[in-house]
């Protein structure tokens, strides 16, 4: 087992200094991620939202619908934490686990 | 050869917090350290975005008169958003980890993956 | 397991002073986050950790008669409601779905328009991450629910 660990970590990294050759270089201003998109949101944020934080304009506005999915998403998580912890009330006192252990489910 | 990695110094770092976190993930076995390895992978992917971001003279993506509106002056906001939201997508999956974790210590009284393992064995044989 | 309050003085008395300025500066982080670093999410963050530094340190038992476990899911509801409302009027009064510029604000127009419904954004995010991170920390201590 701890061979097969040591081979998948070797071909992890393997890969990824392979995949590092590809990248752009450190702080290149014209690396494809910084010249596509980006630009539009820079100069156009004050003029349409008057929010010289970019990042805060592009958050709520821009991309609102994204923000709104990610804003469920924690909530839901929370949600489900208090359901998976919860101990049960009405009927038996004992916790979900003690259930388990006795074979009814 | 060399200096190529060394003009990528950052992605370097970013692959030794790669391998320390997928290392935390395959070869723990308590399921708490497995979580933590999860977490510094996670951390990585976020300096990785983050690095991508960066532009040589940019600055902060706060709008200010001085700079003025040219893109160039200003380092790309794009990844910071993606990130911001990822961090708290992040924070919200490690609370629902732990709270499976408790369930699992709860019923099985360990956090070891081959005990696990082996009492869940037990009782679908029983 | 935190029931009791912690048995030392200088925590009691640091935490205390501390609590009221982390939740000033979260209040802060929010309603300065279109002119510098902040948000909802970091504000929100900030007013989760002030309640559960309080819950640290007064333990759960006079903790949650100050701030009631109930009062999280809450919060976080009402946070996802600002949220969807603001999304949902402007669809009323002829927008698309999020287009704050047809808020039914008559004295506010155009780009201020928009700005003021990143804030009200930002707020439901801020109230939604407080009520949901505060949520899941009670949940993981396990009283009260």
């Amino acid at each position: 087992m701890k061979w097969v660990n040591a081979l998948i970590m070797l071909l992890f990294i393997a890969l990824m200094l392979y995949a590092t050759s590809g990248l752009p270089g450190h702080a290149d201003p014209q690396a494809p991620a910084n010249v596509h998109v980006s630009p539009t949101y820079i100069e156009d944020s004050v003029e349409d939202t008057h929010t010289p934080n970019i990042v805060t304009a592009v958050l709520a506005d821009y991309r609102g619908y994204d923000t709104l999915g990610e804003t469920v998403v924690i909530f839901t998580a929370g949600l489900a934490c208090v359901l998976i912890l919860m101990r049960r009330k009405a009927g038996d006192k004992g916790t979900l686990s003690e259930h388990h252990r006795s074979g009814h489910m | 050869m060399a200096e190529m990695f060394l003009a990528r110094y950052v992605y370097l770092m970013v692959i030794v917090l790669l391998a320390i976190g997928l290392w935390g993930m395959l070869g723990k076995r308590n399921l708490l350290k497995k979580l933590i390895g999860m977490n510094i992978f996670q951390t990585a992917i976020f300096l990785f975005f983050i690095e991508g971001a960066t532009k040589l003279g940019g600055s902060v993506p706060v709008i200010s008169p001085e700079l003025g509106m040219e893109a160039a002056r200003y380092v790309n906001p794009l990844p910071h958003v993606l990130i911001l939201t990822g961090i708290v997508v992040s924070i919200s999956l490690t609370g629902v980890a732990l709270a499976f974790l408790i369930v699992i210590y709860r019923k099985y009284k360990t956090l070891d993956d081959r005990a696990i393992m082996l009492k869940m064995k037990e009782e679908t044989s029983e | 397991m935190i029931k009791e309050r912690y048995q030392s003085i200088i925590v009691q008395v640091i935490c205390s002073l501390l609590i009221p300025f982390i939740q000033l500066f979260a209040l802060y982080v929010i309603f300065h986050g279109h002119y510098g670093p902040g948000g909802g999410f970091q504000g929100g963050v900030l007013l989760a950790v002030s309640i559960i530094l309080q819950r640290l340190y007064l333990g759960t038992e006079v903790s949650y008669r100050k701030f009631p476990p109930k009062l999280a899911p809450a919060l976080g509801a009402i946070g996802m409601l600002v949220f969807g409302l603001a999304g949902v009027i402007p669809m009323l009064f002829g927008g698309a779905f999020l287009d704050y510029g047809n808020l039914p604000i008559p004295w506010v127009h155009g780009a201020e328009l928009r700005a003021l419904g990143i804030l009200i954004v930002e707020i439901g995010i801020g109230m939604a991450v407080f009520g949901t991170l505060v949520l899941i920390f009670d949940s993981l201590i396990g009283e009260g629910w």
